[in-house]
């Protein structure tokens, strides 16, 4: 329903809304699902960053999408026709949860039977994500990584060493009670990513969730004490670097591991015992994700507001 | 014990999300948001404690800190263009 | 024993929680101007959370559940008043103005 409304809606910010209150309710959904570690991925992505980002997006575009002076009968039709199709096709699918589904049969009994024994890592999730499934896990992070550089290529405003800024004296500059509050809170959230990325292994969390709380944190920074005081203490080569040094360190454990015996990514080959061997390898690649993750989302959203800052500049 | 929280926190976000449809003003709106969120915060502890299962006490903590984000993020972004002007860009 | 009293003590705060989360939600719903609603809505989203919490955390006994449902709790005292206060300052800042009765009519009856 929120789906529909997103799509026939044509003020943008009630959009972003809504699209926030579809993420929240996915993640209800994965809740009741018993995946946690999903619904904390999408409570923390869609709800939070998301939204976040989208705002930023509107500040350039403005609020109301164009009335669009074709119907698109054809497109609907053909969307209808494969939407009808895939439904056909789950009406034959076994029920959900049933035990002998072809899911349940192959792979996974495998990872959930020897997870403890291969890996002893109490959450299966980050196991099968860091070490039985490493390789996507490394196609995600460098997806990541190249939407950093797409936005960047599209986007980037070169940093100028502006005298004035326009949003040191910005309406947010009157909201001491916000700052004085933020300046305490700041570092007890980034304390808390630090939390979720290495408690990864042990109850929901990892690299993914981690790099999204710390971006959070600088995003209200950036948003309470302007957009030039956020860039001094996060510069830009420094933020550039993070983001490469987050993939060249997740691609660099599996280079170890082949320079030390193993395949590319097997991370027995790393220590003494091929435990711990995996629990440095999956510490090291979240590692990665998270610092990637991190340095994209605020690369994504100073470049956002670094151009919605100029082009207001040049309005006036 | 828990059942009758979860209710009540239930009841809360829908009169939260009528007031959200409701509210004549603008912030009317955000300060619904703002509850439902908050409420949020609570039904998923409340689950949690529940279902047995404490690990949800993570959500409901990213979630406080999205809501707060988001709140935020809501309210600079129509200090920097107000609800007034229906500018249609291109 | 102790258990008993534990038990109890978690009814007791989490219905005073609940009740008074309720309590707010009526209050958005039935008050006139949106400056009392920011009344209901922080004032008592702060007390029942803080109520709620509380009454959780007698259930979680001494562990790590014990030291998150603290963190948070702490973390919504906060920004729980600090959201409101920031909606009710915008608001002000962009005009809107509060429903005032008035200021002749000093016999106490709604013109």
């Amino acid at each position: 329903m929120t789906a529909v409304a997103v799509v026939l809606m044509r003020d943008l910010f009630a959009v972003v809304m809504l699209t926030g209150i579809y993420s929240l309710l996915s993640a209800s959904f994965f809740v009741v699902f018993d995946a946690v570690d999903v619904a904390f991925t999408e409570a923390a992505v869609g709800a939070g960053i998301s939204t976040l980002l989208m705002l930023s997006t509107l500040t350039l575009t403005g609020r109301y999408a164009k009335e669009s002076t074709q119907k698109p009968w054809l497109a609907l039709a053909i969307v209808t026709v494969t939407g009808a199709l895939l439904i056909y096709g789950t009406l034959d699918m076994p029920t959900i949860g049933s035990a002998s589904a072809p899911i349940h049969q192959h792979v996974a009994p495998r990872y959930l039977n020897d997870s403890m024994q291969e890996i002893a890592v109490p959450n299966v999730v980050t196991s099968v994500l860091a070490s039985y499934r490493g390789y996507d896990t490394l196609g995600e992070s460098f997806v990541i990584f190249t939407a950093g550089i797409g936005v960047l290529a599209l986007l980037m405003v070169l940093q100028r060493r502006r005298a004035s800024d326009v949003d040191a004296h910005g309406p947010m500059h009157q909201h001491l009670i916000l700052r004085i509050v933020a300046k305490i809170l700041i570092p007890l959230i980034l304390l808390f990513a630090l939390y979720v990325q290495f408690h990864g292994d042990y109850g929901p969390g990892g690299g993914f969730q981690a790099g999204v709380i710390f971006a959070a944190a600088i995003i209200l920074y950036s948003m309470l004490f302007g957009l030039s005081a956020a860039r001094q203490t996060i510069s830009q080569p420094l933020i550039f670097a993070l983001s490469a040094v987050g993939v060249l360190l997740y691609g660099g454990v599996g280079v170890a591991c082949m320079l030390l015996g193993g395949n590319y990514l097997d991370y027995d080959a790393l220590a003494e015992d091929p435990v711990a061997g995996q629990h440095l390898g999956i510490l090291l690649v979240e590692l990665g994700v998270g610092i990637t993750v991190a340095s994209v989302m605020i690369i994504i959203f100073f470049t956002f507001n670094g151009r919605s800052l100029s082009e207001r500049g040049r309005r006036r | 014990m828990f059942l009758t929280a979860t209710a009540a926190i239930l009841v809360v976000m829908l009169m939260a999300l009528i007031r959200a449809f409701l509210g004549p003003t603008l912030y009317d709106r955000i300060l619904a948001v703002n509850m439902f969120g908050t409420n949020t915060v609570l039904l998923i502890a409340v689950v949690g404690f529940l279902m047995g299962r404490p690990e949800f006490l993570d959500i409901a903590m990213v979630y406080a800190l999205v809501n707060f984000i988001s709140v935020i993020a809501i309210l600079r972004y129509f200090e920097y263009s107000p609800p007034d002007e229906t500018v249609e860009h291109k | 024993m102790i258990a008993l009293a534990l038990d109890v003590g978690s009814w007791i705060l989490l219905v005073a929680g609940s009740f008074i989360c309720v309590t707010g939600g009526v209050g958005m719903l039935r008050f006139p101007d949106f400056f009392t609603r920011i009344h209901a809505a922080g004032v008592t989203d702060t007390l029942g959370a803080g109520l709620i919490f509380t009454g959780l955390m007698l259930q979680a006994g001494l562990s790590l559940v014990l030291a998150k449902l603290v963190m948070i709790l702490l973390f919504m005292l906060f920004t729980s008043p600090t959201a409101s206060h920031a909606v009710a300052k915008a608001a002000l800042h962009s005009g809107l103005e509060p429903q005032l009765d008035d200021v002749d009519d000093r016999s106490g009856v709604d013109s």
